[in-house]
């Protein structure tokens, strides 16, 4: 069930904005590893910083040892976005040439936006900022299928689903099953698995 | 089943809370209390969630020293028990804690203190490792999430061994950090309550559990402490890793210590730097500090946040210099760490890469470059008021009300997500002044309304949270009412203590494990204190802008109005919205309405945006929270609402 890790440990980040569901995502998928066998920690900032504001899990995924629940600067392998231009607040903090970027295109404007005082950067901006800063990288219109599927909040779980698209980390959809189903219900798990295979479709 | 109960010798993923709740499991507490307050909150959820199962009495007490006082009966009766609390509340609990350590304690009874460095949730950087040594209270700091759950079960032995009270103390970073804890035996809980008090004076076990005499339980406490020490002298709680003769010792605890492990990895420095780390650390353990600090001349404390052991530390060195011999120590004393905001592996890796004079492998100067520009193309993210939070709609009447009356009131704040009114642009006007401890903003309140006969006209209002109305605020409202303050005090009660995750208060009709209690009406305390009181709905503006206009314009009494509105995030409304919103492009004038784009600019809803091409306002129904409110701010009714059926 354990494979060999293409690097040991492997850093992965998962960000958005408060209420996004970034926590859930980061539980889902530190318990599937965890079920395979890996030795997983991670670092979470949650509480009153997530009112609106960026949040940020940091996930290390390793064969046999504990680590440090806040990844180094620069030393990021894999960077899961629920938000566009807070995958890019996480690149230029832990990017490095070889870090892979799965972002959501659906932008949520910071209130500076809103209010005019500053520009958030087009798509295409962003999608050339990853292309200068990543080694891979993918955009997909998660939120979308979320609300098709009749709930906004179901695009972190589309993310995982593209994330195992991706095979950039030993998971699948039966793993994903195996973990939601210890704490959600059948309906609840109905609805989420169609996320996940929407989200592993879009890769 | 809750993952708490999970069988002996099974690996779980735990949070750090989590493994605090589990080794007090398996050391068998029965009784745990304590006050919401982030990072510490989930060590009593996930106990509540047990509680039936496992026999325990859960308590959401009304503030932290109450529940340290509700934890002491249940260890004098011969129970162990475990109070639980952010940094600060140490503090309120800190008077109740320097008279039980004096009058010392039965069953095994640990405070958990949870801090926050670099408050990311918190309005302070309090440290309460100086409680431990001020009040001269045993004190033990995991370091890794395994250590959290075996290092609590330990503490309520070491209690009951020493017949005092024990400290453990975590940070956020160690509270709310995840990873793979391996579970030990939950034991069969048999002890039945029984405070005895029928012995002589001075018997620590018969006898009437009191601070006095004080000199001789003070002795007393002191060679409990003593005991304490012997202990941690042979502690697997403290280890050394690394070569048996380093060029540089690092001394650390708690998260700093994984800190330390990702420094020494990222410069490649494990066969040259050693690391010692302590597990217990107060009072320190002298005849172990004594054998590493032999290894090496040079030292290195690595600690959040003030410099607690690097004091302790240099002080024991001075009593064992001629064993020793002399040191340099590198911390935070001679600015090799800084002493405000939280540690990581980059900075602990960049202060020891100086000393050793190593650099850590830097990114490409081509792609750092890159970095820069894109970096001054990211918008800033600030923390804002929820879509569909009753505090936007609170304020926007505090504002409202304030520049009808025109006499530049003063607001005091409170503790809760309504701080955000105070420091951040989180609305695009300033209405709250000042921001201390909980409950502080009434006392406040009540001395700037004492202040006329030095020349003080500005009204005085100040606004406190439900749960922190129960907390600290009554003293101070009886102070006011009975020293003829003259303010307008606001009740920003949105149906439990929604910050930290809607834990229940004393005014909900339910306890911490979904118990039915009787509740303690706010209005009810407020009108017995002799207040005049109000209640009304902060989405009804025009309503709420009635009451409050002519409370300010009342003179000379204590004035009390209670804003009902629950939380946009609390489970009763979370994901259910009452209005579909919408703006009527036709209606909205944009920029040349001469609003200032009042629905954008300055109500700031992350809801409400604004459509950059079409120059008008415009509602993301992702976001919205269907509340409502915005339909009555719009001095050009643009903004449409419609009842969602059901």
């Amino acid at each position: 069930m354990k494979m060999a890790l293409t690097k040991d440990p492997i850093n992965i980040i998962i960000t958005g904005v408060g209420g996004q569901g970034n926590v859930m995502a980061s539980r889902v998928l530190a318990g599937m590893l965890v079920n395979a066998g890996y030795i997983v920690t991670i670092g979470e900032t949650f509480g009153m910083s997530q009112r609106g504001g960026s949040v940020m899990s940091h996930l290390r995924l390793s064969s046999n040892s504990v680590l440090s629940p806040q990844i180094p600067k620069g030393r990021a392998d894999i960077i899961i976005a629920l938000e566009p231009v807070e995958a890019l607040r996480v690149l230029v903090q832990y990017g490095n040439p070889d870090v892979a970027v799965l972002s959501n295109s659906r932008m949520v404007y910071p209130m500076g936006v809103i209010t005019g005082d500053f520009t958030y950067p087009s798509l295409d901006e962003i999608k050339s900022m990853f292309a200068k800063l990543a080694g891979k990288s993918w955009i997909i219109d998660a939120t979308s299928v979320a609300v098709d599927l009749g709930n906004p909040v179901l695009s972190n779980i589309v993310m995982i689903g593209a994330l195992a698209g991706a095979s950039l980390l030993p998971i699948d959809r039966r793993a994903f099953e195996k973990e939601i189903t210890k704490s959600m219900s059948a309906g609840k798990c109905e609805i989420n698995l169609a996320a996940f295979d929407s989200g592993m479709k879009m890769l | 089943m809750s993952k708490l109960l999970s069988l002996a010798k099974t690996r779980v993923l735990f949070m750090g809370n989590e493994a605090i709740a589990r080794g007090a499991l398996e050391a068998g507490v029965s009784v745990v209390s304590g006050y919401p307050g982030t990072p510490s909150s989930e060590v009593i959820e996930r106990l509540s969630d047990v509680a039936q199962e496992r026999n325990l009495y859960v308590e959401w007490s009304t503030n932290e020293k109450v529940a340290l006082e509700v934890a002491a009966a249940a260890s004098f009766s011969g129970l162990r028990s475990m109070c639980v609390m952010k940094q600060n509340g140490v503090n309120v609990a800190s008077d109740f804690l320097l008279h039980l350590a004096s009058s010392g304690t039965r069953g095994g009874i640990v405070l958990v203190e949870c801090e926050d460095p670099g408050a990311l949730s918190s309005v302070n950087e309090g440290e309460s490792r100086y409680f431990a040594r001020m009040l001269e209270i045993p004190l033990l700091e995991p370091a890794s999430l395994q250590e959290a759950k075996d290092l609590t079960k330990w503490a309520f032995e070491l209690s009951e061994k020493i017949r005092n009270i024990v400290i453990l103390r975590s940070v956020t970073r160690m509270s709310h950090a995840s990873g793979n804890v391996i579970c030990g035996k939950l034991p069969g809980n048999t002890r039945m309550a029984e405070f005895v008090s029928d012995g002589s004076f001075m018997d620590p076990l018969r006898g009437p559990v009191v601070s006095t005499p004080v000199v001789v339980k003070h002795n007393l406490q002191q060679q409990k402490l003593q005991k304490a020490v012997e202990l941690f002298e042979k502690s697997p709680f403290n280890s050394y890793s690394g070569p048996g003769h380093p060029e540089l010792l690092i001394i650390t605890s708690s998260a700093c210590f994984l800190y330390s492990q990702e420094a020494l990895d990222l410069l490649g420095l494990q066969k040259r730097v050693g690391i010692l780390k302590l597990g217990c650390t107060w009072p320190l353990p002298l005849r172990l500090l004594k054998k590493y600090l032999r290894l090496t001349n040079k030292i290195m404390i690595v600690e959040e946040v003030l410099p607690f052991l690097e004091e302790n530390i240099k002080v024991a060195t001075m009593g064992m210099l001629r064993d020793t011999g002399i040191k340099t120590f590198y911390g935070k004393m001679d600015d090799t760490l800084p002493s405000v905001g939280e540690l990581n592996p980059d900075i602990v890796a960049a202060a020891l890469g100086k000393i050793m004079k190593v650099k850590p492998k830097s990114l490409p100067a081509g792609y750092v470059r890159e970095i820069q520009k894109v970096a001054s193309k990211i918008p800033p993210r600030e923390q804002t008021f929820c879509p569909g939070c009753p505090h936007r709609a609170s304020f926007w009447n505090i504002n409202t009300a304030l520049k009808l009356d025109g006499r530049e009131g003063i607001v005091c704040g409170d503790i809760g997500c309504y701080a955000m009114a105070s420091l951040w642009p989180a609305i695009g006007f300033n209405t709250v002044r000042t921001l201390h401890s909980m409950g502080s903003g009434t006392g406040l309140a009540s001395g700037f309304a004492k202040l006329e006969a030095f020349g003080q006209d500005k009204p005085v209002l100040a606004v406190c949270g439900d749960s922190t109305f129960y907390h600290a605020v009554i003293p101070a409202l009886i102070n006011a009412r009975h020293n003829k303050a003259d303010m307008t005090f606001i009740v920003l009660d949105n149906a439990g203590t929604a910050m930290t995750g809607f834990q229940p208060h004393p005014g909900l009709d339910m306890g911490a494990i979904g118990e039915p209690l009787p509740s303690v009406e706010i209005a009810a305390i407020c009108r017995a204190i002799g207040a005049k009181v109000a209640e009304c709905d902060p989405f009804d503006l025009e309503g709420t802008s009635k009451i409050l206009t002519s409370f300010m314009a009342e003179r000379g009494s204590l004035k009390v109005l209670i804003m009902k509105q629950a939380c946009a995030l609390s489970p009763e409304k979370k994901g259910k919205k009452q209005y579909q919103m919408k703006v009527n492009e036709e209606l909205c004038l944009g920029e040349s309405c001469g609003c200032n784009r009042l629905c954008t600019r300055i109500f700031r809803c992350p809801a409400l945006t604004w459509d950059r091409a079409k120059k008008k306002a415009v509602v993301d129904e992702v976001i919205c929270a269907g509340c409502g409110v915005c339909y009555s701010i719009c001095p050009q009714k643009a903004i449409i609402r419609t009842e969602v059926a059901g």
